[in-house]
Order: structure tokens, then sequence, then C-alpha cells
């Protein structure tokens, strides 16, 4: 299969959604002539023109709110939001009106809008351009939240979430939108809320997400040299949660480590421990680790940045300590 | 762009129909069957009633915590209306959305709204939908003074003005945010005169006069269809009641009972009313009758939602997601 980047899965998945169903618009800074900050929008407005694809103000809560209107009245718009840290401006539009539409109504009326913004830090770009809290959107009910961990991801998400009924906030990730891998031309699905088993293994449960998913096979590898054999699910979308395929790879190895790149309190890694520890206590072998960052904004010192972020040997050295467990 | 006779019957039964049925809910709140909040829109009548007889039935708006007046004259049904502010299973939003939530899809309302200034890129959204699928629909915004200082005011003027998005937004101008009155919310006297930075028509209306609201909201609605962008109407009025049923003494902790008492005398009703009857638009008799048709109806709306249940406790899980392959 040929190979293209994660940022071209997903500037494919939008321009083959876009070409079958005119209901499609996007919205976001810098999304047309300049093809989005990460050129996912790329050749976009040359394509489909200025009237769908929007190049807007700096209006978060505008054009957020105004998807969310448009979604409600039969259009199904894709926002872009330049970085998670910005969906703080525009969250009245996400948490109250975006999510709660569906219920508030009584069922009747549906908000089929998809808000794509990305995380992730070392790009030197400090405390509000490097955040990773994807986790709250998992926290409130009626939004669908999905994490990307490859280009195939990327686009099997993407084009699922634009022809999903529901408000999906679809969090990419920026260290791997020059990642390449195989991805199929024609156009695909990845259904919501099942969980991909990355690699299987009887030993010790790794769930990661985004970019950790990569680290996490890395780990699975080396540890594989000193006969450890990890297992290593994706969940691909933290909301809705796969929880079975992940409970029945604990009940198999008994041994977890959640690596999520949210800070550690109350983050994604928390709520994966918590329902493990609430449905699978008594198959544990090792207490949970979880694998996240650290409780701190993201610093800008280049030193300091690269301590806050982790891979492979963190991983690593977490599965040798859930070995430690007989 | 003069009402008709008929217009003009209209108009006072869509006012008579919101005084009758916020005043029934006084009454309904204070003996504890009306649950929640309810921000009453007594005293402004004239200004959702005078808007949304411009607008059709495929016509949007977006309305606000205050929003029965709104979704009363935009044409919802009285029976789900009273069962949603009782909570009840038969209600609009099945009793999920009460007072501060209620919708019609069927009737182009998204939505009342419990966040101020959170309908405006919502309707700017509706309008824009309406822009890019061609059909000549409008949407009309309604929101308080108050939600004037937010940045989603500023943010969707903006952006209807820029894209020339056929949305009419209605300033409700009654005065207060809650307790603070507008002198020390802002400097401006107008908040039409905000219109001036986002290059769009800006105009005051006297808000108690139906009529003025609904010339000012035809020439606005007609400049939307014809692709001529948006236009601000500022409706100067009153609430006669407090912020919500419970402030006490109907806000005399920030306003006068002379206030009050003006503004009473300025009854958009009674004014309206003086009038068709000195411009021979119809009989006492006739408007004798019509009040007593609405107060029947209200009574049978009441009765409606009594009697009906209360949802189910598993609905509570129930439309949090539109299911795969669930007709919307």
């Amino acid at each position: 299969m040929r190979e293209i980047t994660y940022c071209d899965a997903l500037n494919e998945a939008l321009r083959q959604c876009m070409v079958e169903d005119e209901r499609i618009v996007v919205l976001g800074e810098d999304i047309g002539c300049y093809g989005g900050i990460f050129q996912v929008t790329k050749g976009l407005l040359d394509e489909f023109g200025p009237d769908r694809i929007v190049d807007t103000p700096i209006s978060e809560a505008g054009f957020i709110g105004a998807c969310v209107g448009a979604a409600l009245t039969g259009m199904r718009p894709v926002a872009e939001i330049m970085f998670i840290d910005f969906t703080t401006v525009c969250m009245d539009m996400i948490v109250n009106q975006m999510a709660k539409m569906h219920y508030m109504f009584g069922g009747k009326g549906c908000v089929p809008m998809v808000l794509r913004t990305n995380i992730g830090a070392g790009r030197g770009t400090a405390a509000q351009h490097s955040q990773s809290f994807h986790s709250f959107f998992a926290h409130i009910p009626g939004l669908v939240v999905a994490a990307p961990s490859s280009p195939y991801e990327a686009k099997g998400l993407l084009t699922e979430a634009i022809k999903n009924d529901n408000p999906v906030i679809f969090v990419e990730h920026k260290r791997l939108y020059t990642t390449k891998g195989p991805v199929p031309e024609e156009s695909y699905r990845i259904p919501f809320g099942k969980a991909e088993i990355k690699r299987e293994g009887a030993d010790v449960t790794i769930v990661a997400t985004h970019a950790l998913v990569g680290a996490a096979l890395e780990a699975a590898e080396e540890a594989a040299n000193d006969d450890i054999d990890v297992e290593v699910i994706d969940p691909r979308t933290l909301s809705p949660l796969d929880k079975e395929t992940i409970l029945s790879s604990i009940q198999k190895t008994g041994r977890l480590l959640v690596a999520d790149e949210d800070n550690k309190t109350c983050g994604f890694a928390a709520e994966i421990s918590a329902i493990v520890a609430e449905e699978a206590i008594f198959y544990l072998k090792a207490p949970i680790i979880r694998n996240a960052s650290p409780d701190t904004p993201v610093p800008f010192s280049p030193p300091l940045e690269k301590a806050y972020m982790f891979g492979k040997e963190v991983l690593m050295d977490s599965v040798r300590r859930l070995m430690a467990y007989a | 762009m003069d009402p008709t006779k008929d217009q003009l019957i209209g108009l006072y039964k869509t006012m008579q129909t919101i005084r009758l049925f916020e005043e029934r809910i006084v009454d309904l709140y204070a003996r504890g069957e009306v649950p929640g909040l309810a921000h009453l829109y007594i005293g402004e009548e004239a200004v959702a009633a005078g808007v949304c007889a411009v607008l059709t039935d495929e016509d949007y708006i977006t309305s606000t915590h205050r929003g029965h007046g709104h979704v009363i004259a935009k044409g919802t049904g009285l029976d789900p209306m009273m069962a949603e502010l009782f909570g009840k299973k038969t209600g609009c939003c099945k009793g999920k959305g009460g007072s501060m939530h209620i919708a019609d899809m069927d009737k182009g309302i998204l939505g009342a709204n419990g966040i101020a200034g959170g309908g405006l890129p919502i309707a700017i959204g509706a309008a824009w939908s309406a822009k890019w699928r061609k059909t000549n629909q409008v949407a009309a915004c309604f929101f308080g003074d108050d939600a004037s200082s937010n940045g989603t005011f500023h943010e969707s003027m903006n952006l209807a003005s820029l894209h020339k998005l056929p949305v009419v937004f209605v300033c409700e101008n009654n005065g207060y945010g809650i307790s603070v009155c507008q002198a020390k919310c802002t400097l401006i006297n107008d908040v039409a005169s905000r219109a001036v930075a986002y290059d769009m028509p800006g105009v005051v209306v006297d808000g108690n006069n139906v009529v003025e609201v609904y010339e000012a909201a035809a020439k606005a609605v007609k400049r939307a269809r014809a692709g001529e962008g948006p236009t601000l109407i500022e409706c100067k009025t009153y609430r006669w009641r407090g912020h919500h049923e419970g402030d006490p003494n109907q806000g005399a902790r920030y306003r006068t009972k002379e206030e009050i008492n003006t503004w009473k005398e300025k009854c958009p009703i009674k004014q309206f009313k003086k009038k068709l009857l000195k411009d021979r638009i119809a009989t006492k008799k006739q408007l004798e009758t019509i009040d007593k048709e609405i107060s029947q109806a209200i009574s049978d709306a009441v009765a409606f939602a009594q009697e009906s249940e209360f949802p189910a406790v598993e609905e509570m899980y129930e439309d949090i997601y539109v299911e795969l392959g669930e007709a919307q």
C-alpha cells in the first residue's frame, strides 16, 4: 500500500468527503491560501472555493458557534482550531452548546460538526501552544473525542467524524503530522468506540494514545528482547471508549500501563486506571502505572521541555517495574 | 410594509397569549408546580410578537433565558410548551430542556439559551447555513442589552456583516442585566450605535410599540432576504417582573417602584388595544372573545401538563448521542 503522511491523510479525508457531500464546509483561521498552520487544508481553497473553505477572523466563539447553528440547520461544518489551547476562548460554544443541543432538545435536532484541533509539546511553543488537555472534552457528555495515532487512523476517523451525526472533537497530534504510514486511497470509515489492538501480548497491557502508541510499540519491541510480551491498545476514540477491549486485555495480562500526554491529575490515564480498578482489580498482578505529562504548564526552556516530554524509555522503565511483580 | 387588519389582530393575539401565559406561570411557580427558574417576559411582549410576525415557519430564531415570548410568537403549541416547563415527558424537549432550553426544530426555534450571548453565534450559523443552502431563510436573533457587552455579540456582528448573512439582531433592551442597570455596564446610550462598528444599519425602536417593532423587523428581514446583510434593531422595553420569579419584590433591590409603574403605564398591550379600538380594527367585544379563547387554551395547556407523566428515570440516559441509523 502507498504511504502518505498523517497530514496528507487528513487532507485526503476532507477532500474526498467534500467532493461527495456539498453540505461540508470548512471554517478556521488561516485555512485558506495558507493551507492551515500545519497544512492540513492545503489546496482545498483552490479546489472548493472561498464559499466552502472559509478563512475566519480570530473569533473562535463566533465561528464555532456558527458551526453549531449551521450543523443544526442542515450543514456539516468542519472547524479548525489552530491549537487545542485556543479552545478555551470558545469553551461555552463547545461545552454548553455543541455538546448539549441534542439532549436539551429532547433528541430533536443534531449537531453533525467536527472541531479539528491538535495537542502536543516539543516545538518550543511553551504553555499556550503546547498543551494536551484532550481529556477535558471526554469529560463532557455529548461529545465524541477522536484521537488518531497514525495516518491510517487519521483518515478513517476523520471520515467517520464528518459523516457521523454527533459533534466530534477531533484531536490530532502535532508531532504526528509529518509521520508516514500506509493509507488506502479509497474512502473508509473507522467506527467510533472500537479500540485497535496494535500488538498482541500476554504480560503487560499498554493503553496508549496519539504519539504514545508509536512509543508503546517501540517499547514492546525492546521488551520482547527481554522476553516480555507487551500488548498495545489504541482506544482511537476516548469517548465513546471501548472498555471491553481494555478489560479483556487486563484479564489476560494482569498488568496495566496507561500512556497519555495529558497532565496526570484527572487526565485520560486516570480515567482508564479508575475503570480497571473498578472493574478488573482482581485480575491485576501489579499496581497500575500512569505515564502522563507532569502537572505543570508546558515550560519553554529546551531542557525543561525535554524533561516534560516522555517516550519509549519512560514506558520501558514502567514495563519493567510492572514485570517486577510476579 | 404596514400590517394588514388580520396581521394587527394576530399581533394582539400573540401579545395577549404571551401575557396570559406568563401570568399563569407566576401563579404556577408560586405554587411549586413549575420547577427551576422562570424568567418571565411580561412587559416585553411587543418585541417577540412584532419580530416573529414577519418570519415564516421556515425562518430561524435563537432565543434567550427569557424565551417564553419568542417561542409562543414563533408558533410552538401551548401544550408541549407548558408541559416542558413542568418537566413532563410530553414537553417539546421531553422535559429535558426546561424553560431555559425550549427548542422546536419544526418551527425553526434553535433553542432558548441559558448562556447570555450564547445564541448570537448560533443564529449567524443558521443564517450562514441558509446562505450556503440557498434557501432564502432568515435568522432572527434575540438577546438582551447586557449580552451586547459579551464577545459573542461583537464576533457575531462582525462575521454576519463580513459575509452579508441573512440575520436580524434583535436587542431587547430592558435596561438591566439582572440587577445591574445599563449605565453601569456601558457608556453608550443606544446598543444600536454599536452597529456602526460593523458597517450595518442600527435602529432604535420603541419596544413597547408592536407596530414600530413590526415595521423595523419587516424592513430588516427584507434586507436580509435580498442578500444585503444583517441589521441591528434595538427595542427599548422593560420587564415588569424581577429577573426571575423569586427575585425579591420584583427587583426592588435595584430599581424603584416609581420606575416600574412608569413602564407599566406604557404597557405594550394596553397601548395597542387602544389603537385597535380607536382605528376600528376590532371591537371591545371581539377582543374580549379573543382573551377568553386564549385563557381557555392556557387552562387546557396547564391541564395537559398536569396530567402528563414525568419522564422515566432511564430516559436520563437517552438522547446524549445520536445513535447510528437514527433518523434526524
